[in-house]
């Protein structure tokens, strides 16, 4: 694949140049709600903050003093530490803060727990949550910042953004790029922050997977929707491939691992048929030769382990920004 | 308040020339090792220029980087009208056992000077930084000194700013005194 980076440095240079832009949001709970220019922003910081990353001193100290706490609700290890590494990479300290899903199962606890936390004197409250809108919940009731690493079927913004910025750094610009999300998009909130944030950047989205694994609601989505893989696989520029939920396995709504493999993975014959330089994404932990096969996985035309780098850089420029939001009430 | 020219193109020109000259006489016997530094985003251009112009009169050919300075600011949790916006340091080169010459256009508090020089250690241990720049205004805040100096304005008014403009990125080649 020919990997050209995106120019666009000149662009942000002008920007800044120009009228500042100021960012006012100290709570990142979802790419809904984001312009494209501060999606835009968010990209520029971070293509900033993959340079710390680079140096001999993998560190820098904007967040020197601050206190960014993990608190996650469900099973995580990637997020988490690649928040917990964004953190310590602006100097904050880190508390990491795990609780069984079971033993919250109230809201008031879910808000004894922040406020027991924001006691101690923390800055920056990073949540992940079963429950959608738990993160809107707390930024209601709090004076912490807080960032969603993931409520329930409803956003995964960070993930969103570090997909979305991985293809700004190939492809230079959103605009007119058609990219296809296969999987099981209703349980997805990969696939929700997504949508969200590639169509306000001008991108066409496009669905892909069994109807009994679409939203309810999926018309009202601005996507096309698409059962046959094959059909549209040639069109597109990014293929984004969701990871199968094996506790779905199974379930009524669920082909069986052949079929869906057979109508939905991602195999090197059905690569063939697709565009030479699209860009081949997956949010990760990937099943070999579930949604992806190996060779897809590991060949040249795969961003999975870019997408990884980027979440670094992207998480840093959330917590920066959140913060210097922050710093100006 | 409107904005008064106090150095024009010409003594712009010859100013930079100075520094250079300057600069040179310095370094000479060290020039191998010699690289410039410039600190976003006047203190870019003015190394730019400065790198050319060792090239040409001194036959010093110095490598020469941009160091961006915001994480290092010691104003990002104040309360602020302006937010800064965080930008890329692209330094090419390793700094180990260099001597490294920091480029700005305007000294005055020390502050951006004491940012670019964490933020230079952090990417290694020069052999020494020297710090270059065309305008001193005073008002230090900090225990910090130029080596090189093109031309020292002193005022006691705190608010009135010296700024330097580049035709690159200002249009024109100029320093003002007003509020920008």
């Amino acid at each position: 694949m020919d990997v050209s980076v995106g120019s666009s440095t000149a662009d942000n240079t002008a920007a800044a140049e120009g009228q500042a832009f100021v960012w006012q949001r100290k709570h990142l709970l979802g790419l809904r709600e984001l312009s494209a220019e501060e999606l835009n922003h968010i990209f520029d910081t971070a293509e900033s903050f993959k340079e710390v990353s680079q140096r001999s001193v993998k560190k820098a100290p904007p967040l020197r003093g601050k206190v960014v706490v993990n608190l996650f609700f469900e099973d995580s290890t990637r997020t988490r530490s690649s928040f917990s590494l964004a953190a310590s990479r602006l100097s904050a300290d880190v508390l990491d803060f795990t609780v069984k899903a079971s033993s919250v199962s109230k809201g008031e606890t879910l808000l004894d727990t922040a406020r027991n936390l924001e006691a101690m004197g923390i800055d920056i409250i990073v949540i992940r949550h079963s429950a959608g809108g738990a993160p809107y919940m707390l930024s209601q009731s709090i004076d912490a910042c807080v960032v969603n690493a993931g409520d329930g079927y409803h956003e995964h913004p960070t993930q969103g953004l570090l997909d979305i910025f991985t293809i700004r750094e190939l492809r230079g610009s959103l605009k007119g790029l058609k990219v296809a999300i296969v999987g099981d998009i209703a349980h997805s909130r990969v696939a929700r922050s997504n949508i969200w944030g590639l169509t306000t950047l001008g991108a066409e989205v496009f669905l892909v997977g069994p109807p009994t694994l679409m939203p309810s609601a999926v018309n009202q989505l601005p996507v096309t929707v698409c059962h046959n893989f094959d059909e549209i696989v040639g069109e597109m520029d990014v293929l984004n491939m969701l990871r199968v939920q094996f506790e779905r396995i199974g379930s009524p709504m669920f082909p069986s691992v052949r079929e869906y493999s057979r109508l939905f993975g991602l195999t090197e014959e059905r690569m063939t048929r697709a565009k030479k330089d699209v860009l081949v994404m997956h949010p990760g932990p990937i099943n070999r030769g579930l949604e992806i096969e190996s060779e897809v996985a590991d060949g040249p035309n795969s961003t999975i382990l870019r997408q990884v780098t980027n979440g670094l850089a992207v998480r840093m420029a959330v917590l920066f920004l959140v913060n210097q939001a922050a710093a100006m009430e | 308040m409107t904005n008064q020219t106090i150095v024009k193109a010409e003594e712009l020109e010859r100013l930079v020339k100075q520094l250079a000259q300057e600069i040179a006489n310095d370094v000479k016997d060290e020039s191998p090792v010699v690289a410039l530094v410039g600190v976003r985003s006047r203190g870019e251009i003015l190394a730019q220029r400065l790198q050319a112009l060792l090239a040409q009169n001194h036959q010093i050919h110095a490598d020469r980087g941009t160091l961006d300075i915001t994480l290092y600011r010691d104003d990002l949790n104040r309360a602020a009208d302006k937010q800064p916006v965080v930008k890329t340091t692209e330094i090419d080169f390793d700094i180990n056992d260099r001597l490294i010459v920091l480029v700005d256009d305007v000294l005055q508090t020390g502050r951006s000077t004491r940012a670019a020089m964490d933020a230079l250690i952090d990417l290694g241990r020069p052999e020494a930084i020297r710090l270059a720049v065309l305008i001193d205004r005073g008002q230090r805040e900090l225990p910090i000194r130029a080596d090189y100096v093109a031309k020292t304005i002193t005022t006691t008014d705190r608010n009135q700013k010296v700024s330097v403009h580049f035709h690159e990125t200002d249009g024109c080649d100029e320093v003002v005194f007003g509020n920008d």
